[in-house]
């Protein structure tokens, strides 16, 4: 079988893989990052979106070995070494952005992404963005809060640090 | 009071590992050397088998071994928990609901094989290359089709597609005919509740393990109800005996119904690991899951409404033909008997009513409780009809339904159930204030100068949660009791275990339940830990489903929480040499009454567990207390809704601009997690009204397959919320004065939203008396077409 190499939140691993394992198994399976989540298999529902080379990408959607040689983050990634929670995790808890916590690595993933991209984004560019994040539980309404609140932290933290 | 106690939003503590990745869902457990199961499902709806040869597919590598129907002889079916009695009083149809497929197959998805082999992949290239012939039967599909004369059997031994046909209250029957009969008006409408597909996030997985050396079986399962599946899976499949069959349920990505039945692939992780001597995983995928989670809805139904000229109600007949799918589910018969007949009477005093429910089976995937369960089912009937009734009768749908409402309570409807409290108006007052009701004709005004067509639509709803008293129940039908159990374990230095039969998938539990035994102790809620979701460690429990979580199972803990209160008060007498009747306990500490004496409650805690000074001739040592609660009645949540929406006349398209709830859930232990229950089913809702339907074609294939073809809510298809839970009539027969928070958001809104839709048309000068859920573009604009036609 072949191997696969890469760097997993700041770790390089490596691994033996079939040819049509997917990133999403290889992280679950092969790494016990069981963060990030599968729930569905057409590339839908975005539970199992994780950073790749810096980009938000569904990892059930691209083979192990098309990651060979990147970077990788996870959900297991983000808090703080010490556990501390981002300040788009801690505004999720804060505005009860989740439930059964099923959806939400992917979409901390992805909120995550979009306030790198886009630092103030309006509802409406919020909610575009999460159109491949399916949640069942909240609604969207106390996502979409949440990440409200952390663009604004992370602007005024950017204004602070000026 | 200290801080986070019943009352307070405090934040929710199970978020930090779900946040970093640390969630312990069934998925996230591997046992040692364990194997894993895939499971090679029909295609075809109906159909016999003639061949199955599993020959080549044994050589293939990583096989271990391949079950089919033979290697359960001894095995029982997969059993139904509630048993209906039809109008002549004989008991309902009962098939057998094997574990894997015995001669026939009945519905696409219907288990025929199953791969146990050394990997997922080994598994399902060796499912493959099974050989199996199937000679197609014609499939049942329509409901209506399926009780004419010569339609296909789902079941030959039956002789009859009909499950049961059910009347309530049968001896209404004629009364509410000549009542029907009789009045000044009348308004039908033939409506459809569409078949939905739960769709928890997170799909079943279910994981078997078996102990040769204690002959100890594990099952670590995707369940809002691990006891349950112990029983019936125990008790009915498999003949496993309690004590010898642990059932765990961890982080339960969402429910919302699916996860209450005991399902066929359970039975067969859990047999299949003793058999091949290994633990056996299954883990489904998402189109698996569309064709074995357990559907909802589907009922298509005639309402009839008799009303007075000035829209006072004076009787209401209800006749429905309910799918039940191939096979039974767990809770299947309840759900359209018990859990909607009995919901019929609304929030309004009609003093006639009878409902006729006959369940069908057909060639597709069993149907069963899927938030609110049964009674959105009623709900959307009533408010449907009263709308149509309102236009007819050129009644305002405000006003119409004020003229109805029950206003004195204890209310005895004639459909079996005494609502015990509520204020219906005061929720209607709420909710034209918070929805901006006085506004609206200005908005519609801003639309119609874009072209657009803008509706109100409202609807009120009443609900019985807090499911359920066991008593009655039973007599009804059902095969278990319906109450809650919970543990209370102070340990030596004062923090506080709490074993509870609830179990949360989603509902944040492990931060509300120790917000209200903070508030009962006058301790910190941080010293308090919810356990649950484990057979070998909670006492009890009948789980979560039907909004009864806090009802119930938070009763059940206050009950053992009130034991632990008696017992600490002896100690406490006894270490301050007092009267037991003089000690008082406050924010944590007890004290004699009149007196500057007191003692902490972690002085009294440790003496429990150090009895060196302590009455061991009056008391046991130790600290811990377990309850039992079985409510007396069910609770009546209730509230008013708006829905807000804007229609393109030319396409169809409809936009939701604002959706606004005024619920009465009684007391509210944390008010930022009710909100969250609220949005989420009025998303649901929405996704019902708007998007969601299960499809079958003719030959019984499903044509929602996957989230290409079955339209779940995404975050631009829905607003934003405006949720009001100030209108409170705290429960009148729990100790917590709670009624549940759960369904209310989707039992409420599809009518909301349909009534929208109907009202912009109408104003529009569009007449459209019905469309049928959900209003997707293309129904919507072929209904302004044949409008306009």
């Amino acid at each position: 079988m072949p191997q696969v190499s890469m760097t997993v939140n700041g770790r390089k691993v490596s691994g033996e893989v079939e040819g049509r394992t997917l990133l999403v198994e290889f992280l679950r399976e092969g790494l016990r990052l069981t963060g990030t989540h599968v729930g569905c298999d057409t590339a839908q529902c975005g539970a199992c979106v994780v950073h790749v080379n810096g980009n938000s990408i569904k990892s059930c959607n691209i083979f192990a070995l098309e990651a060979d040689g990147a970077e990788v983050t996870t959900i297991e990634g983000i808090a703080g070494k010490d556990g501390s929670l981002s300040v788009v995790q801690a505004a999720f808890q804060t505005h009860h952005g989740l439930q059964c916590g099923y959806c939400t690595p992917g979409m901390v993933m992805t909120a995550t992404s979009l306030l790198k991209e886009n630092p103030a984004p309006s509802e409406a560019e919020i909610r575009e963005y999460l159109e491949g994040n399916i949640c069942r539980c909240t609604g969207y309404h106390n996502i979409v809060k949440a990440i409200q609140a952390a663009a604004a932290e992370l602007g005024s933290n950017r204004v602070a640090a000026e | 009071m200290p801080d986070g106690g019943i009352g307070a939003s405090t934040k929710r503590r199970e978020d930090v590992r779900f946040l970093t990745g640390k969630g312990r869902y069934t998925d996230d457990y591997n046992r040692p050397d364990q194997t894993y199961v895939w499971f090679l499902r029909s295609d075809v709806a109906h159909g016999r088998i003639t061949k199955l040869d599993t020959s080549a597919a044994e050589a293939m590598p990583g096989v271990v071994k391949i079950f089919t129907s033979a290697d359960f002889t001894t095995a029982g079916g997969i059993p139904a928990g509630w048993q209906i009695h039809d109008r002549q009083g004989e008991p309902m149809k009962e098939p057998k609901h094997p574990i894997l497929a015995e001669g026939k197959v009945r519905h696409v998805g219907d288990p025929i094989a199953a791969v146990v082999a050394e990997t997922r992949a080994q598994a399902r290239d060796a499912a493959e290359a099974i050989e199996v012939d199937i000679e197609e039967l014609p499939a049942v599909v329509d409901m209506r089709a399926a009780l004419e004369a010569g339609s296909a059997l789902v079941h030959d031994d039956m002789g009859t597609n009909l499950c049961f046909d059910w009347g309530f209250v049968e001896d209404n029957r004629d009364a509410v005919d000549a009542a029907i009969k009789a009045a000044p008006h009348v308004t039908t409408l033939e409506l459809v509740n569409n078949r939905l597909i739960p769709n928890a996030m997170e799909p079943r997985v279910a994981l078997g393990d078996y102990d040769q050396a204690d002959d100890q079986h594990t099952l670590y399962t995707t369940s809002q109800n691990p006891h349950v599946i112990r029983l019936l899976m125990g008790a009915f499949v498999l003949s496993i005996p309690e004590q010898k069959l642990r059932v765990v349920a961890p982080d339960v990505g969402g429910g919302f119904g699916s996860k209450i039945f005991h399902y066929a692939e359970e039975a067969f992780v859990t047999a299949a690991a003793k058999v091949v001597g290994r633990p056996v995983k299954w883990t489904s995928t998402r189109s698996e899951a569309f064709m074995s989670d357990a559907h909802g809805r589907d009922h298509v139904t005639k309402i009839e409404l008799a009303t007075e000229k000035d829209g006072t109600f004076l009787a209401l007949r209800s006749t429905t033909l309910a799918n039940m799918g191939a096979y039974l589910s767990t809770f299947a018969p309840s759900i359209p008997t018990y859990l909607h007949g009995t919901l019929m009477a609304g929030n309004y005093k009609t003093p006639q009513i009878y409902v006729n429910v006959r369940a069908v089976f057909t060639n597709t995937v069993p149907v069963d409780a899927y938030r609110g369960a049964g009674r959105p089912e009623a709900t959307f009937q009533i408010e449907r009809v009263i709308d149509k009734a309102a236009r007819e009768l050129g009644i305002d749908p405000i006003e119409i339904r004020r003229r109805n409402y029950v206003t004195e309570f204890p209310y005895q409807t004639p459909v079996a159930v005494n609502y015990d409290i509520g204020d219906y108006n005061a929720l209607m007052d709420k909710l034209i204030e918070i929805a901006d009701v006085a506004g609206f004709p200005a908005r519609r005004e801003e639309s119609a100068a874009r072209g657009r067509l803008r509706g109100l639509g409202i609807s009120s709803y009443i609900e019985a949660c807090g499911i359920a008293p066991s008593n009655l129940v039973g007599q009804l039908g059902a095969r278990a009791g319906l109450y809650e159990a919970a543990t209370v374990r102070v340990n030596p230095t004062g923090g506080i275990t709490v074993f509870t039969g609830s179990h949360s998938h989603g509902q944040g539990h492990e931060t509300t339940f120790p917000q209200v035994v903070a508030s009962m102790l006058g301790i910190d809620a941080g010293s308090i830990e919810i356990s649950h979701g484990d057979t070998a460690k909670v006492p009890f429990g009948m789980g979560t489903y039907g909004s009864r979580s806090l009802a119930v199972g938070g009763s059940a803990i206050v009950k053992a929480v009130d034991k632990i209160i008696a017992k600490a008060k002896k100690i406490a007498a006894h270490l301050m040499e007092a009267a037991e009747t003089d000690i008082e306990l406050k924010d944590g500490r007890f004290s004699v009454a009149g007196t500057d004496k007191s003692v902490a409650w972690a002085d009294v805690t440790l003496a429990a567990y150090v009895p060196h000074n302590y009455p061991l001739d009056q008391i046991e040592p130790g600290l811990e207390e377990t309850a039992f609660y079985d409510p007396s009645n069910f609770t009546y949540p209730a509230g008013a809704y708006a829905c807000e929406v804007e229609v393109d006349p030319e396409t169809g398209v409809v936009t939701v601009l604002g959706f606004a709830a005024a619920d009465d859930f009684g007391n509210v232990v944390n008010p930022m997690i009710v909100e969250g229950q609220v949005h989420g089913g009025i998303a649901q809702g929405i996704g019902q009204a708007m998007l969601e339907a299960a499809g079958y074609d003719e030959n019984g294939q499903i044509t929602t397959g996957s989230y290409m073809d079955y339209a779940m809510p995404r975050s631009n298809d829905v607003p934003n919320y405006k949720v009001d839970h100030s209108c409170v009539t705290p429960c009148t027969h729990n100790p917590l004065g709670v009624k549940g928070c759960g369904e209310a958001g989707a039992i409420g809104s599809p009518p909301a939203f349909v009534n929208a839709v109907l009202d912009a048309l109408n104003s529009g000068g569009i007449k459209v008396d019905h469309i049928n859920m959900p209003l997707t573009p293309s129904r919507v604009w072929a209904a302004i077409q044949a409008a306009r036609a």
